[in-house]
Order: C-alpha cells, then structure tokens, then sequence
C-alpha cells in the first residue's frame, strides 16, 4: 500500500492541511473578498478549529475496523516494538520531546508580555430597563420613536437628523456611516459601522437612544474593558434631538436597515 | 422476564409524597404565622443558590428520564403487540424496569428541592404561592396519578399480557404519559412564570407589584409552551440517550454472545429514539429564543448578544459532538450489517459534510482576541469569519447537519438490503400512502405562502424568490414520488435531498443581502424545506426497500468497543447539555427572582461566570450519572434471567449470496433477517 494511502500518514496530512488553510488560507480568501488578511485569531484556531479537525479526523479513521486497525498498527508498534533499534530510538525521542514541548509551551504561555490583555467584552450588553436623561425618567422596554409612524419617518424629520449627525457624529462615525470617520483609526474599540446588519439593524431605537444618550461612560460592567470613546450626548443633545438622528442613523445606513423591533412586530 | 419489584420501594415513595404534602400544609401554616420568616437563609458551605441549583438540575435530569423512557416504552410495546414479536414486549419491559428504580430518587431529589426552596427563599415561594397555590396542591395528587399509573403498568404486566388485555396495558402507560406530561406542564408554569410574567401582551403585575391577573394566565405566560414542547421532545431524546448508556454499559459487561447482541440491540434502538428526538429539538429551541426576545428585548439581548452569548458557543460544541456521534455510531453500526460495505464510501463526503457544519456553528461573532489580534482583523469582528458567526449561518448550517444525519440513517438502513423489487408489487395501498405522504408535505411546506401571496407577490423580490424556490421544492417532491412509481424511488430521494440542501444553502447566503426582517422569515422555508424531505424520503423508503432481498444478515453483538463508548458520550453530553441550558434558562433573569417584579436582593443577586457555571453543571453531571449507576446496578440484583437474542420467529428471506458459516459467530449469536424490523419503532 503506498504511504499515502495508509491511514495514519491521511490522518497526518488531514491536521497539516487543515493548519496551513486556516493559517494561511483564510487570511488570503479574507484580503481577496475584503481586502484585509486578517488572520484566524489563535484562540479560535487552537481551542475551536483544530480540535474539531483532530476529532474528525480520528472518526474518520476508526469509522470501520479495517480502518481503524491500519491506523492503530504503526502507533502500536510505535510504543511496543523492542526489535528495531530504528522504532526504539524513535519512541525515546518522541517520549524525551514530548515533555520538552509542552513545557516550552507552558512556559511561554505563563511569561508576562507587554502586549494588552484580550478584549473580552460584550458587545451588546443589555439595557439598563430605565434611564434618566435631563431629568427625565425614560422607560426603554417598548418605547419607540416618536418621529416613526408606521415605518416611516417625515422627510423634515430624516433632514433634521442628518444635520445633527453630521455637526456631531460624522467625526467618528464617518459621513457614509460606516464607522470610518477621521478619528476612527485613533479609538479603541473602533466607532460603530452603520451599515453592517450586526449593528443598530439587530436593536431597537430605544435601545439605540440609551447608547447616544449614556455614551462610553454608561456602559455597564459587561461592556468593559476598553470604554467606548462614545460622549454621552444626554449633555449636547436633548431627547428629541437623539430620536431625529436615530431616525436618520436606519435611513441612511442603507436600504435594508430597519430597527429590530420592527421586524419581530411584523411577523 | 418477572416482575421482581418488592413493597418497600413502593412505600418509600409513597412516604415521600405524603412528607411532601405534609411539608406544603406546614410551610403554609408556617407563613400564616405573625412576624413572618426572613427572606432568605443560608446554605451552609455552598451557599443557597449553588445549593438549589444542584437539586433542581439533578432532579430536572432524572425527571426527564421518567417522562421520556415511557414515552418510547409504550410504542415500543405497541409495536410488540402489532407485530406480535415478543423481544419488543420485552424490551418495552426492560425500559420501564430501569425508571422504577429512578421513581423513588427522583421524588426524593424533588422533595429536598421543594424543601429547600421554601426554607431558603421563603419570600419567593410565598410570592410563587400567592399567585400557583391551586396548582401546587394540584402537582402531588397529580404525582399520586402518575406513580400509580407507574406501578400499574408495571406489576400489571404479566397478568395483562394477553390479546384482551394488552390493549388495557397500553392504556395504563398511556396514563402514566399524561400524568407525567401534566406534572411537567404544572412545573414548567411556575419556572416559566418566573421568566415571563406576561400573558398575552399583558403584564400580571401592576406597578405596585400587585398580581392583577387570573391563575390561567399565569400559567400560560409567554413562554410556557415553548418550553412544553421543547422538554416533552428533548426527554425523549435524553431517555433514549439514557437507555443507549444503560445498554453500552451491559454490552461491555456482557458474559455471551447472547447478551452482547440483545445489548446492542437495545442500544441502537435507545441511540435511534435519542437521535429521533434530536433531530426537530433546534427547532423547538429556536422558538423558546424567539418568545425571549419577543417578551423582553432586554432578556432577549443578554441572552444571545450579551454575556450568556459565548454560551451557546459551548452549545454549539456540545451538539456538535451529539450529532458527530450519533453519526459516527450509525457508521460503526454498519459493519455489523453483511452488504453495508457498500456504503462505507460515503461515510468521507457525510464527515465533510458535517464538519463544514460544526466549524460554521463554533464560529463565534467576536471571537476572543488580543489587542494585536484585533488591530489585525480590523475590529472586533473578523471581517470573513465574522458573517459565519450570525444566525443565517447557524440556521444553514444545522440544517445541512441534519439532512446529513438523516442520510447516514438512510444508508444504514438499506445497507444490507438489495435492489428494490418493482415498486407494483406493494399494491395500490403503497401509493395511496405516498401520495397521501406527498400531500401533507405540500401544504406544510407551501404554508407559509399563503401569507406570502397576501401580501402581495410582487411587492419585494424575496416574496417571489421564496414561492418560486417552495413551488421548486414541492414539484421535486412530487416528481420523486413519480419517479418511485416508475421504479426510480432512490433518485427521486436524492433529488428531494438535494433540493432540500439547495433550498437551506441558499436562503442562509441570501439571508445577508436582506433586511433582518427578511432574513428571519427565511428560517422558516428553511426548516420547512428539511422537514418535509425528511418526511417524504422517509415515507418513500418504508416501501422502496419493502421485500428487497437481503444481501446477508445483521450481525448483533458485532460491535467494537469504542461503538458503546460513544453511546455513554451521547448520554453524558446530553446531561451536560441539560445542565447548560438550565443555567441559560435561569441566567436571563439575572438578578430577579421573578423578572422584573420581585428582586433578588440576596447575597448571590449576581450572574456566576461562564466557567463556575461549567463546574456546577460538571458536579450535577457526576452526582447525575453516579445515582443512575446506582439505578443501573439496583435493576439488576435479584434473579439474573437469561437475555433473549433479537433473532425473529421466521427464517431470513434468500439472500442473493449465500451466508458463508463462519460469518455468524455462534447458534445463539443474533442474527436478524430483516434489518428493518430491528431498526426500531418507526420502520414500522
């Protein structure tokens, strides 16, 4: 049988292959598709991807018994074989490297680095419920904006937004809503892209008016570390500014758009 | 096989609900008392949260046992008295022997719940109280029901074991069903109530706090019967998996032949039932998720986008290893099937197949990552990896695994079968049931439709896109049944898979260029799609391979190790999947005892982390498992009778190649001529 073939050299070259494509591949069909190669982050690779492949992998080989036992015989006499001075060497080398290995790995994962800590916070925390703003008590469960009747929005409404967007948060939000405005690069996290449908098109306006209300400093707990840079515009804006560029925000951040609570109303 | 049973089992029980009636009666004359008990007491050691947190789930798991294993016990039973073969009686009987045992440790892990959720929150209970009384008086007579109906059908086992009173039997373990069901339906109203104290749109407290609602509507709150029906099939799935645990450990403990082929029988027969359930349990979970966010935005968003959301990251790892072994258990399965050789070649493309699917479902949306990381993604999101960790994905992705799950099942039942005779040969009654077959999948899936041709065909191009893909989908359906008519049955079934995968495949990559409003209403064509392939493959295949000569036999008891180690996997990831889902369930309510009415303000009034969760659940997974051991071995003591092989009364149809002697291990090694009328109840 050639080496190719025998099970254990497929379940080798399964792992390596599957490696080198979410090392190498994914960055490349990323910067293809979106023009960043960004890579497959480590946790995601070694606690996620490659386990599932290790498991795969060996259900494929052992899914019958011809199989399984193709696999087993070199890694048996691996461990058990006295006669070859060849498999003997080659299991003191294996058994001396193997623990070599992991404490070089335990240790440089134990050694201190200058780099930040993971960024580990929720991106959607929940809402506080109520929030005061100016004084005044806002119930967010079931609110809605006041400006949208039946889905829409009057055109002087969606204009007047606008221009409150653009005299406050175009800087960092950008002027085509997609979180590249000219102090984008210098914050972290990154100011909220519009147009991606992972953003306010998943939330409610009134959950939306507790974000441009309290800003970065009225997240809770979970949405930390790394505030948002977000002012808490409850000190530039009144309630009745914020609901006209949240009106804006769904008009102009593209045609499929729509506050979430629009989309469980209608189903 | 005798009941063996003794009294005091019986009494113990019985002594337990009375101690549970008479601590209710207590407890309420002890809140009618002046002065009032403190809000809260304390644990010793553990503290009171972790303390009903390990009653509650060890008893919630043993619960599902007893309401899922009768279930199946009387179809199983069913099938025994339709068919007349006596191993299924038997095995309906082996099923009800093992929750006897788990009866009294089921009550009694309720008692001490009951016991110390009224001395450790006594506030809320009496807050529960004011509101469920009724029904918590209701809830042990209904106990009293179902115990009864429980000893009924089990002492009355031999003594209606015949043609006039098998039909009676039946009856009784109907019953135990319906009380069992009741029980659970009364429970779940006042953990559910607990979650959503909302009926209709209608809040049931006024802002003082004041219940202003009636006892129906407090049961039937927003999310009572998302999680009826999500537990009613999810105890069939965990009984059976509990069953095929049960089975693997007799197996590896076998003495004979005999004993490793009856095990293994009931093995796949406990793996095919915990596999039946499994497969539309997403589903049922999807809706709970979607009366969450339709109650409360905020409950909804701490649930999926806040920070329970790397939990089901965790569930999606869990139900990956589910249905990879469920899988891989069915492929093993096939060596022990003469022809199923034949099939092997697949086993690659469906482990692909699946693969593809668990690496989309343990892709998080923001993956854990360093600030050097994120500054190379661009963001917190990856910006390719990212679109694979939202719902279109998942949805497409757990359909596909599904489809391939009920592919493998299909191979391993024609594996040792040969070509189908001509399809004239069933008679007129095989097409009347498939075109009827045909029929109900037509309307379930052109359902959704008519809304669809309400408002308006031409309004918005997916309303066109999602007809015209249904009206695809139904013709192939229907051309299959053609096909199967004209002798072309296994075409016309790949053609209704193929389509099914289509019609999933390209409403997930759809789903990104439409609004979310869009995009959730394609989850529906999507499982629609994959529910009536599964019904009309399935209905097509009863009678395609109905009569097809056997191409050798099935070889029970034939089985590696490892196959039974996979089944204690699927039992043990099952529990532990329960246990993540109960701490999901009671997470969302975060610091409130009853959501948004009544506040925890006790010292554990925080939400535990993700990893003290995971220890927790680990502990009642141990204590779980250690007490069906106990369950298992108690079963088992007393007389030691001797295990019936599933071989039939009648001779193996010819096979197209002689059986080579040596291929049956032994006389009494099991040999089935009919693989279906083994491969449990639905292939009847």
């Amino acid at each position: 049988m050639s080496l190719i073939k025998h099970k254990l050299t497929q379940f080798l070259l399964i792992l390596i292959c599957a490696y080198l494509l979410f090392e190498f591949g994914i960055p490349a069909l990323s910067y293809y598709l979106t023009g960043t190669a960004a890579p497959v982050p480590a946790h995601l690779l070694w606690a996620i991807y490659m386990p599932a492949v290790t498991l795969v992998s060996l259900l494929f080989v052992s899914a019958n018994e011809a199989s399984w036992n193709e696999f087993r015989t070199p890694v048996i006499n691996l461990l058990v074989n006295r006669e070859s001075i060849g498999v003997v060497l080659l299991r003191l080398a294996i058994l001396i490297l193997l623990p070599v290995l992991a404490g070089a790995i335990t240790f440089f994962q134990l050694q201190s680095t200058v780099s930040a800590p993971a960024s580990l916070r929720s991106i959607h925390p929940a809402d506080p419920g109520t929030i005061t703003v100016n004084g005044e008590q806002i119930v967010l469960q079931g609110l809605s904006n006041p400006y949208r009747h039946e889905g829409q929005v009057a055109q002087e409404v969606l204009a007047e937004g606008h221009e409150l967007y653009i005299q406050n948060c175009m800087f960092c939000h950008g002027d085509g809503l997609d979180g590249n405005g000219m102090f984008a690069d210098g914050l972290n996290p990154r100011p909220a892209n519009f147009t991606d449908p992972g953003t306010i098109a998943q939330l409610s306006e009134s959950y939306v008016l507790w974000r441009v209300a309290k800003g970065g400093p009225g997240l809770p707990a979970e949405g930390k570390p790394w505030n948002s840079a977000m002012p808490a515009w409850e000190d530039q804006l009144t309630v009745d500014e914020m609901w006209k560029v949240i009106a804006y925000l769904y008009e102009g951040a593209g045609p499929n758009i729509f506050p979430a609570e629009r989309a469980i109303e209608e189903e | 096989m005798r009941s063996r049973f003794r009294l005091n089992s019986r009494t113990v029980t019985m002594g337990i609900v009375l101690g549970l009636i008479l601590s209710l009666v207590t407890v309420g004359w002890a809140f009618a008392q002046e002065g009032g008990p403190p809000s809260y007491r304390q644990f010793p050691i553990i503290g009171s949260r972790v303390a009903i947190w390990i009653f509650a789930q060890v008893h919630l798991m043993f619960a599902a046992f007893m309401l899922g294993v009768p279930m199946f016990a009387v179809v199983v039973e069913y099938v025994g008295m339709r068919s007349g073969e006596k191993r299924y009686d038997n095995l309906a009987r082996e099923f009800t022997k093992l929750i006897m045992v788990a009866a009294s440790i089921t009550a009694t892990l309720g008692a001490v719940f009951t016991f110390l959720l009224f001395t450790l929150y006594p506030n809320y209970m009496s807050r529960l109280a004011d509101v469920f009384l009724p029904t918590m008086i209701a809830y042990p007579l209904l106990f009293f029901g179902e115990i009864f109906s429980l000893y009924f059908y089990w002492y009355s086992w031999d003594r209606l074991d015949t043609p006039q009173g098998k039909p009676w039997h039946l009856f009784i373990g109907i019953m135990l069903n319906v009380f069992g069901t009741i029980l659970m339906f009364v429970a779940n109203a006042w953990l559910t109530f607990s979650i959503s104290p909302q009926s209709g749109g209608a809040a049931l407290y006024d802002v003082s706090g004041n219940f202003t609602g009636t006892l129906w509507q407090a049961v039937n709150n927003a999310t009572w019967w998302p999680i009826n029906i999500h537990r009613v099939i999810a105890n069939v799935a965990f009984g059976g998996a509990v069953v095929g645990m049960y089975s693997a450990m007799r197996f590896l403990n076998a003495k004979n032949d005999n004993e490793r082929a009856h095990y293994d029988w009931m093995g796949y027969v406990g793996n095919f039932i915990a596999v039946l359930g499994l497969l539309p349990l997403p589903f049922a979970g999807y809706w709970l998720g979607r009366e969450i966010y339709g109650f409360n935005q905020q409950m909804g968003v701490t649930m999926m986008g806040g920070f329970l959301s790397w939990l089901w990251i965790i569930q999606a790892m869990l139900i990956a290893i589910i249905f990879l072994s469920a899988n891989y258990y069915l492929w093993i399965g096939m060596g022990r099937i003469e022809g199923g050789e034949r099939y092997t070649g697949y086993i690659k493309w469906l482990l692909v197949t699946l693969t593809l699917g668990v690496l989309v479902w343990a892709t998080p949306h923001n993956p854990v990552v360093t600030a050097s990381e994120q500054a190379q993604i661009g963001g917190a999101f990856h910006p390719l990896l990212g679109v694979l960790g939202v719902m279109s994905a998942k949805n497409t992705a757990v359909n596909i695994m599904i489809l391939t799950t009920f592919l493998s099942f299909i191979f391993y039942r024609r594996a040792g079968k040969g070509e189908p005779v001509p399809f004239k040969m069933h008679g007129p009654t095989a097409q009347v049931v498939i075109l009827i077959v045909v029929a109900i999948c037509l309307v379930l899936a052109g359902s959704p439709t008519v809304y669809v041709f309400a408002e308006g065909l031409f309004g918005d191009p997916s309303r066109l896109i999602r007809v015209g893909l249904t009206a695809m989908h139904g013709l192939i359906i229907v051309a299959a049944a053609v096909l199967t008519f004209m002798n072309r049955g296994k075409l016309g079934q790949w053609l209704i898979l193929a389509s099914a995968a289509f019609v999933v495949v390209f409403f997930g990559v759809y789903g990104y260029y439409v609004s979310a409003i869009v995009r959730i209403g394609f989850s529906i064509y999507q499982v629609l799609a994959v529910l009536t392939a599964l019904i009309s493959v399935m209905g097509i295949d009863v009678f395609l391979f109905k009569d097809a000569p056997n191409l050798g036999v099935i070889r029970w008891g034939k089985m590696p190790a490892r196959s039974q180690y996979i089944l204690i996997l699927l039992a043990v990831t099952f529990t532990w999947l329960m246990g993540l889902m109960g701490y999901a369930r009671n997470a969302i309510r975060q610091h409130w005892h009853i959501y948004q009415v009544m506040q925890d303000t006790s010292i554990d009034a925080f939400s535990p982390t993700l990893g003290f969760a995971a220890r927790v659940i680990s502990v009642c997974v141990l204590l779980f498992m250690a007490l069906v051991a106990f369950v298992f071995w108690i079963g088992d003591l007393g007389h030691k009778e001797e295990v019936e092989s599933p071989i039939p009364e009648v001779a193996p149809r010819a096979a197209a190649a002689p059986v080579p002697a040596g291929a049956v291990a032994a006389s009494t090694a099991v040999v089935e001529a009919n693989p279906a009328s083994a491969a449990g109840v639905s292939a009847k």
